[in-house]
């Protein structure tokens, strides 16, 4: 699998790390209830096919990038950045 | 029919002419008691159990593809009871004492092969919490044995005691740890289950769960629907996508997780031999090859087969840790599709849909654990309770943070473990 960094350009996964699930940008507030924290934290679609997931580029630029990409194949089909 | 010594000799005698298909290959019927989504290891097992221990009989297990293709044979087929956590501990101990008598139980060879386990420690701190870890398990009625280095040099004069990096500092012996033929396991649970009435029924894909007014009624499968009593999921890697169609979401995210094998060799590893600073553990099959593996790929797949990285990086463990290896040749590698949970610690449970049961999160450990998990299962869908040996496995430890079972102690978030 290689990854496409919007700033370094596309480099094997050894220089990213990965983070899990994109799920950081729908995070609950801090009193949204057990629920909404339990589904953030622990609940996952586990989607077999295309899901977007975060990395970081640990050995290159410190970017997170957000990669949609496909579980069956490990085709990546789409890098770009997010905010940290 | 049933295997013995004398059966093989006469059958020698005549062509082998004689042998039978181990299990029938029946049509689904309507309905049925119980409905077993998934005929891997662990779902095999428990409908054997569920027909032996509990008496019944109206039991379906429906299987996507083909009975032993999905992970009970793609693992490397390590049997062990080390664990050290409640929980745990009284869970892998009762499995071990089950793989003990399965040979003679199914009345099928499963090649359970105790030939001791040895986990490798590098510093002090490690010895310590090894030694921690033996203690539970001798409490746990199990047994270890703490090796020096020379202990270690007796059983695997092999390795490289003196390497900069990490040097052997001793190991944990864990006898009664050890191998057994992954697929004669599904086959002869298979087989068990088959001749207690139960029906395997194979190339039949579960589409869809039917649930009214919070009980479960059935499912839809590949071949029609089917109605049913009872419905227990126990698909693995596939749980997501079965718990989608009651609609659950569960606290499982499946991950890749590689296995290699070489070419057949003489015997010269004898026992299962884990090296956890470097991710690697290895065992010779009874074929000569020597089955290995490392640690996950680390990133969410359902691909059966992984990624370059993590392929060096286990042979770089391997030639860190038994320089002799380097002259073996790799001829097979694959991947396993791995159940990953936040604590690293499965879940077999009751759900919130009246009669519909889960069973999953078995990580990178389910292999050992088809004997109690299929037995502690069936014991939950036969009388609600769950087994006295697997009251820790809930599936609200997560949300309530109560119970989690944290065997890695590196926390209970997703990808940690």
């Amino acid at each position: 699998m290689r990854i496409t960094c919007p700033y370094c350009g596309t480099r094997d996964i050894r220089e990213f790390a990965y983070r899990g699930a994109a799920i950081d940008a729908n995070r609950p507030a801090p009193d949204a209830g057990a629920a909404a924290w339990d589904d953030f934290v622990h609940l996952r679609d586990n989607p077999a096919g295309e899901t977007q997931d975060l990395w970081y580029h640990e050995g290159g630029c410190s970017a997170w990038v957000m990669v949609t990409r496909n579980t069956v194949t490990h085709e990546v089909l789409e890098c770009r950045a997010v905010k940290p | 029919m049933r295997f013995s010594a004398l059966k093989v000799f006469t059958q020698g005698l005549s062509g082998n002419k004689g042998w039978t298909p181990h299990w029938r290959d029946p049509e689904p019927k309507a309905e049925y008691d119980i409905i077993l989504i998934g005929g891997g290891g662990h779902g095999l097992a428990t409908a054997y159990y569920l027909a032996k221990n509990h008496g019944m009989k109206n039991i379906a297990v429906l299987e996507k593809g083909y009975i032993g293709g999905g992970n009970v044979g793609r693992n490397t087929t390590i049997v062990r009871a080390n664990y050290f956590l409640p929980g745990n501990s009284e869970f892998y101990s009762h499995s071990l004492k089950l793989w003990e008598g399965l040979s003679s139980d199914l009345n099928y060879n499963v090649m359970f092969s105790q030939r001791g386990l040895i986990n490798l420690f590098h510093s002090d701190g490690q010895r310590d919490a090894f030694a921690r870890r033996g203690n539970a398990m001798v409490n746990q009625g199990d047994d270890a044995v703490l090796l020096d280095p020379d202990g270690v040099r007796k059983h695997l004069p092999y390795l490289d005691f003196d390497n900069g990096r990490f040097p052997i500092f001793g190991g944990l012996y864990h006898p009664r740890g050890g191998t057994a033929r992954h697929d004669a396991v599904a086959w002869g649970y298979a087989r068990g289950a088959d001749q207690r009435g139960v029906d395997l029924i194979q190339n039949c894909e579960v589409t869809g769960i039917d649930i009214e007014n919070g009980a479960v009624r059935g499912v839809q499968t590949s071949r029609g629907p089917i109605r049913a009593k009872k419905v227990a999921m126990v698909a693995a890697g596939r749980s997501g996508q079965v718990a989608a169609m009651a609609g659950m979401r569960l606290p499982v995210e499946s991950h890749v997780l590689q296995a290699f094998v070489t070419e057949g060799l003489k015997p010269c590893i004898d026992h299962v031999v884990s090296f956890g600073m470097g991710h690697f553990y290895i065992s010779q099959s009874d074929k000569g090859g020597l089955v290995f593996g490392g640690d996950l790929d680390f990133y969410a797949s359902y691909g059966q087969r992984g990624n370059l990285p993590m392929k060096e990086h286990v042979m770089e463990a391997a030639m860190t840790l038994m320089p002799m290896i380097g002259k073996a040749r790799v001829v097979r590698s694959w991947g396993g599709i791995m159940d990953m949970t936040p604590d690293g610690s499965p879940v077999i449970d009751t759900t919130d849909t009246d009669g519909l049961f889960v069973n999953c999160g078995w990580c990178y450990g389910g292999f050992k654990a088809v004997p109690a998990s299929g037995y502690a299962y069936a014991h939950l869908i036969a009388t609600g309770q769950p087994h006295e040996t697997a009251t820790g496995f809930r599936l609200d430890r997560f949300r309530t943070g109560v119970g989690l079972i944290d065997e890695e102690g590196t926390g209970s978030q997703h990808n940690l473990h």
